[in-house]
């Protein structure tokens, strides 16, 4: 990451804490992300990474800090209200719309006002149906146009899929970031390296992706920066290389697993 | 020792995919239009067989009231996840509303019932918005109280006639008027809410049923498609409640009945729910039965809990589902 890339903070979060009674589950944490970059945060189970996302998505309150976009004060406001300014999120536990086909899963937010204001899809599809669109974001995002997948019921679909439904139904809303909360947990090597392309284009495009994780290597020439959480708490910030060298890191997933 | 089971087929036409149609035979567009045609034209013919028996006309205009009460409890309930138990509120105000209209501000019918429906729908959406933030059972619990507490409203201050309530509301010009604007208007709802629910907007509505998070997390306001939703089912209701008030040339506490709001719900468990066929259905059977049962006096209750009851546990996905599956499959017996 240049040193001139250090002006353009697309997102903020400054002291950010959050209790569940008497657990503390986020304590006084704080990062900047860059426009453009893919910035990594691992931490063990429970170390309080989706409350981080629920924080700075609204779907939590948190009980002290910030969060800024562009420099404008986002926290607290409604999720809806998040993601429509572009803050997208994919959900850790995937909940596609059930009854519905794959296809039709991103009709939703298709229709959102924030869609609807941007409009079309790689150019075309500027006044085209949604229906159209919306195989067009499942086949670039992995979905075989000419095979039956994208009509399936989402309920039918395997884990893989769904983990790249979960990321299309973000790619719809035309944000400026997506927070994927573990989309690559419980795939295996291959499908996450079939998955990178993927990733590679987004950034292409001008998105800015916080991607959390369970273990670092699952981020492994993804990431341009990572942090570590543990127990709530951010306990390293670097490259890659930095942060798998780092002691209080290695302490954390210690006994328990591989980092 | 063979051991039998029960093997179901799909019925070899491809429209059967919903949403998608390829139709390419006559044959194929009569197995699709049959039943819907057989309902159209069943329902519209309804009124002459009706001059045989002109005791049952009133019957079946309820039943036709009861029916879209029915739909709009089916489509609140299967579509967008809200269950509401305030249909004889959405009744009341409509037909209180087209009261007030006609009896003491003269607005001739063909105004009144249109200007209640849609009045007295922004009017039941406003007072239910503060409710929509609860779920399940405790959104169903506060609706319930809404009838109850406007009946208690116009006992104690004694306005609109009080218990009397209100008298000298115009009649339908004709008969056939009279039968034919509640068969239109259900016939629309009923076509226009399967439409709409296959919509996109439809899509989003049913969204909320099925995962509301991430709906929010697609930009959209649930509390707006929530508000959006009871505002088109109050819509049907409040036409039921305006329409009952000119048929009885009366508007008084009884529109608050909790009959408007068990019966539709009873409706949609035997139709079967989120079908809203199903709920239509199940009111042309259910309204029917329970004036028949009246023959037996207050025994009327025990028989008509006991059929239900019966029905639920025979047939408890409810006669549209089971029909449809009927419909579009083979079935046959396999060894296994
Ligand atoms: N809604 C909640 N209520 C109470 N405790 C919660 C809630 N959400 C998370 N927690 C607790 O906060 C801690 C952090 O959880 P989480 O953010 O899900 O961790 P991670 O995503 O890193 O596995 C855990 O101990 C969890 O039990
Ligand atoms: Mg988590």
């Amino acid at each position: 990451m240049g040193k001139g890339m250090k002006d353009n903070v697309i997102i903020s979060v400054k002291g950010i804490s959050k209790t569940f009674g008497g657990l503390k589950a986020l304590i006084d944490v704080s990062f900047d992300v860059h426009e453009g970059e893919i910035y990594g945060i691992i931490g063990p189970n429970g170390s309080g990474k989706t409350t981080l996302i629920n924080c700075i998505t609204g779907f939590i309150k948190p009980n002290a800090g910030q969060v800024f976009f562009q420099g404008r004060d986002i926290t607290g406001l409604a999720p809806h209200k998040i993601a429509h300014i572009g803050i997208a999120r994919t959900f850790q536990i995937m909940r596609p719309y059930y009854t519905l086909p794959a296809f039709k899963n991103l009709i939703i937010p298709l229709w959102s006002p924030r869609a609807r204001k941007i409009g079309g899809w790689r150019g075309g599809g500027k006044h085209g149906d949604r229906d159209t669109v919306a195989v067009d974001i499942l086949e670039e995002i992995g979905f075989e146009r000419d095979s039956r997948v994208p009509y399936k019921l989402a309920s039918t679909l395997p884990t893989g899929y769904q983990k790249r439904l979960e990321l299309a139904r973000c790619i719809a809303l035309r944000p400026q970031i997506i927070f994927c909360d573990e989309v690559f947990s419980g795939l295996s090597m291959s499908e996450i390296a079939s998955m990178l392309p993927l990733i590679e284009k987004l950034k292409m495009d001008g998105i800015t992706l916080i991607m959390v994780e369970h273990r670092l290597r699952e981020l492994f020439r993804v990431a341009d920066r990572v942090m570590a959480l543990n127990f709530g708490e951010k306990i390293a910030e670097g490259d890659y290389t930095e942060v798998i060298e780092d002691k209080r890191v290695k302490e954390a997933y210690l006994g328990s697993e591989e980092v | 020792m063979e051991m039998m089971r029960k093997e179901r087929i799909d019925r070899g036409i491809k429209v059967r995919t919903e949403g998608i149609y390829a139709i390419s035979a006559m044959k194929e567009i009569l197995y699709l239009l049959g039943p819907r045609l057989l309902l159209i034209v069943g329902v519209l013919l309804l009124p002459f067989f009706l001059e045989l028996a002109p005791y049952w006309k009133r019957v079946i205009n309820i039943m036709f009231v009861y029916s879209l009460l029915a739909l709009a409890f089916d489509f609140l309930a299967n579509y967008v996840g809200l269950v509401c138990l305030g249909g004889a509120f959405f009744v009341g105000v409509g037909g209180y509303l087209s009261a007030i209209f006609n009896s003491y501000f003269h607005i001739p019918i063909y105004i009144s019932i249109p200007l209640a429906t849609i009045l007295g729908a922004i009017f039941c959406t406003l007072t239910i918005l503060p409710c929509l933030p609860l779920r399940g059972v405790y959104f169903a619990i506060v609706t319930l109280m809404y009838p109850l507490l406007a009946t208690r409203v116009i006992e104690a201050l004694n306005i609109l006639g009080g218990t009397n309530g209100i008298t000298g509301i115009a009649s339908f010009p004709h008969e056939y008027v009279e039968q034919y604007a509640v068969i239109f208007v259900m016939l629309i709802c009923l076509f226009g809410m399967r439409r709409f629910v296959n919509e996109d907007i439809g899509l989003v509505i049913r969204g909320v049923k099925d995962n509301d998070q991430a709906v929010r997390a697609s930009g959209i306001s649930i509390t707006y498609m929530k508000t959006l939703a009871v505002f088109i089912a109050s819509l049907m209701c409040c036409f039921g409640g305006a329409y009952i008030a000119h048929l009885y040339m009366w508007a008084g506490l009884s529109l608050f009945a909790l009959d408007f709001s068990i019966i539709p719900i009873a409706s949609v468990v035997i139709g079967g729910g989120g079908t809203l066929v199903g709920a239509v259905i199940g009111s042309f059977i259910l309204v029917p039965l329970s004036e028949f049962l009246r023959f037996f006096g207050t025994f009327r209750i025990v028989i008509y809990c006991a059929l239900l009851t019966t029905f639920i546990i025979l047939k408890s996905e409810g006669i549209m589902v089971y029909l449809q599956r009927k419909y579009h499959q083979f079935e046959r017996w396999v060894k296994v």
